[in-house]
């Protein structure tokens, strides 16, 4: 595991704690939030270690989400390293500014403790929240388990900051299952972790008064395309990036940072898709079925934007079927990721059978008996072009 | 920290500064005047200098200079100091916000009526 002697500890903390403790390390100048459901720990931490004189930040509680962002976006713009946490209606709220931060091309990190959309009224997890805002130009990186979510914070804020992408960038962690749930998280150094981030070296700021700058001026039908042009290159570039960045990490950590993981992958025969918390649901299964010598496999995105859809149709060209399980409806498509994943494959010679399941929906729970189910489902050839349902009262 | 340069009209995506980013006061390249369909008439003989105009102005398209001998004004009087000048027609829009809040009545707004060349 952690080949490489770097100081770190070993500590029992919740996700939400992780990713404080994240937060802390990487010194933003300013952070704004407003409390929901479950995101409110990370920033009532982080506000704790703040007022305890632990990290010199600005923290802002101002009255809505939307001002959150706005005040972050901001202060991204003066060329401050600008952070806030959100999730679910929250999150929703910021929306009219969400594609305002990254079309500045400012960096601000967020941690998103993903819950369900209202309505039905819901704080339990799903992806829904994130989901509904990936095409809006913030790089999307999904955590397994609290370790990925304090780890994701360090490389979405070096990916984001980096001046060949120079966009922001939202962790997400599964709501209550992670922010919540308490696991032994491995802490590394203050002063490597701030190194390996350094402190923000912006372009281009408001306050540089020896070179002022238009920050957000109207372009119509004569510039407006190609800035847009340039963010989808700079998404093109995180995705470069991305694994460049996580090649310092592992400096430090000792561990891998793919675009996602492979578990028993290479000679399945079938896999399923899944991202965040659910994975490691999966993996015990793949265990237990390739213990009475089924060939199952796991692959796990964790950058879910951009989305690495050449690596991924490699990860999967060998497979016989593959089950997509996602954690969000895209009502009247093809549900999120098992849109990509299709996606992905089409540049294959053969036509891999691919079924897609929509699962735990506003924190439905989902157990390795439904897992091991798809598995069986895959093994035997049973792919249909239907939508199925996992843990739904049919 | 690095200067943003001037777009150079018809620039390519790779060309351009990101994110829209603009060297200050670019505005200046935009002559809002061409929006105009009314047009303020400034009678000197019925300013009094007060700067009401020139602070209220949207697009500061009234300039002002400082005249210590001063000029004629409204009621025959010399006003010296900062004085209001003619509006700069390249930017004003005719929006009518100085007509309105001109104490002594001394703009009026007329219909524009443009050359076509």
């Amino acid at each position: 595991m952690n080949k490489i002697s770097i100081k770190s500890k070993r500590v029992p903390l919740t996700g939400a704690e992780a990713v404080a403790e994240a937060m802390r390390q990487v010194r933003p100048d300013v952070v704004a939030a407003y409390p929901i459901t479950p995101q409110t720990p990370i920033v009532e931490i982080f506000s704790k270690f703040a007022a305890d004189g632990l990290v010199d930040t600005e923290v802002v509680t101002p009255e809505s989400e939307h001002s959150a962002i706005s005040i972050v976006t901001a202060a991204s713009a003066a060329g401050a390293r600008a952070m806030s946490a959100s999730a679910s209606q929250g999150l929703a709220l910021m929306v009219e500014v969400l594609p305002a931060t990254s079309g500045l091309r400012l960096p601000v990190v967020m941690a998103i403790a993903n819950r369900a959309l209202s309505a039905p009224i819901n704080i339990h997890c799903d992806h829904s929240d994130m989901m509904a805002v990936r095409d809006l130009g913030w790089i999307e990186i999904f955590s397994e388990n609290a370790q990925e979510a304090y780890e994701n914070m360090f490389l979405a804020v070096k990916l984001s900051e980096h001046p060949d992408v120079l966009l922001p960038s939202m962790v997400g962690l599964d709501g209550f299952i992670i922010s919540h749930g308490v696991e032994v998280v491995e802490i590394y150094d203050d002063e490597i972790m701030y190194n390996f981030v350094g402190s923000r070296k912006p372009q281009l700021s408001l306050f540089d008064f020896e070179n002022p700058i238009t920050i957000g001026p109207l372009q119509l039908t004569d510039y407006y395309f190609e800035t847009k042009r340039q963010e989808q290159e700079a998404m093109k570039n995180a995705l470069k990036i991305y694994l460049e960045v996580g090649k310092e990490l592992s400096k430090i950590t000792g561990k891998d940072y793919p675009y996602f993981e492979k578990y028993y992958l290479d000679d399945a025969e079938v896999a399923i898709v899944v991202m965040s918390s659910t994975a490691g649901t999966t993996k015990d299964v793949v265990d237990e079925l390739r213990k009475e010598g089924k060939k199952v496999g796991l692959l796990k995105p964790k950058l879910f934007r951009p989305f690495p859809y050449d690596e991924i149709k490699e990860a999967l060209k060998h497979t016989k079927a593959i089950g997509v399980l996602d954690r969000a409806y895209s009502f009247g498509a093809n549900a999120p990721l098992y849109t990509d994943i299709r996606n992905a494959l089409y540049d294959l010679p053969q036509r891999i059978p691919i079924q897609s399941y929509v699962f735990g929906l506003g924190g439905r729970d989902i157990f390795k008996h439904q897992i091991k189910d798809v598995f069986v489902e895959l093994l035997s050839g049973k792919i249909s072009k239907e939508e199925k349902c996992i843990g739904l009262r049919e | 920290m690095n200067k943003v340069n001037k777009v150079k009209p018809g620039a390519t995506w790779k060309e351009l500064p990101i994110g829209g980013t603009l060297p200050a006061a670019s505005a200046l390249d935009y002559k809002t005047g061409a929006w105009r369909s009314f047009v303020p008439k400034f009678d000197p003989n019925q300013c009094t200098h007060c700067m009401i105009c020139v602070h209220y102005c949207p697009v500061m398209a009234i300039p002002t200079e400082i005249n210590e001998n001063g000029v004629k004004g409204w009621k025959d009087k010399i006003y010296k100091g900062v004085i209001r000048l003619e509006t700069n027609l390249d930017y004003c829009t005719g929006c009518g916000v100085c007509a309105e809040e001109c104490p002594t009545k001394a703009i009026t707004m007329e219909r524009e009526t443009w050359e076509v060349k």
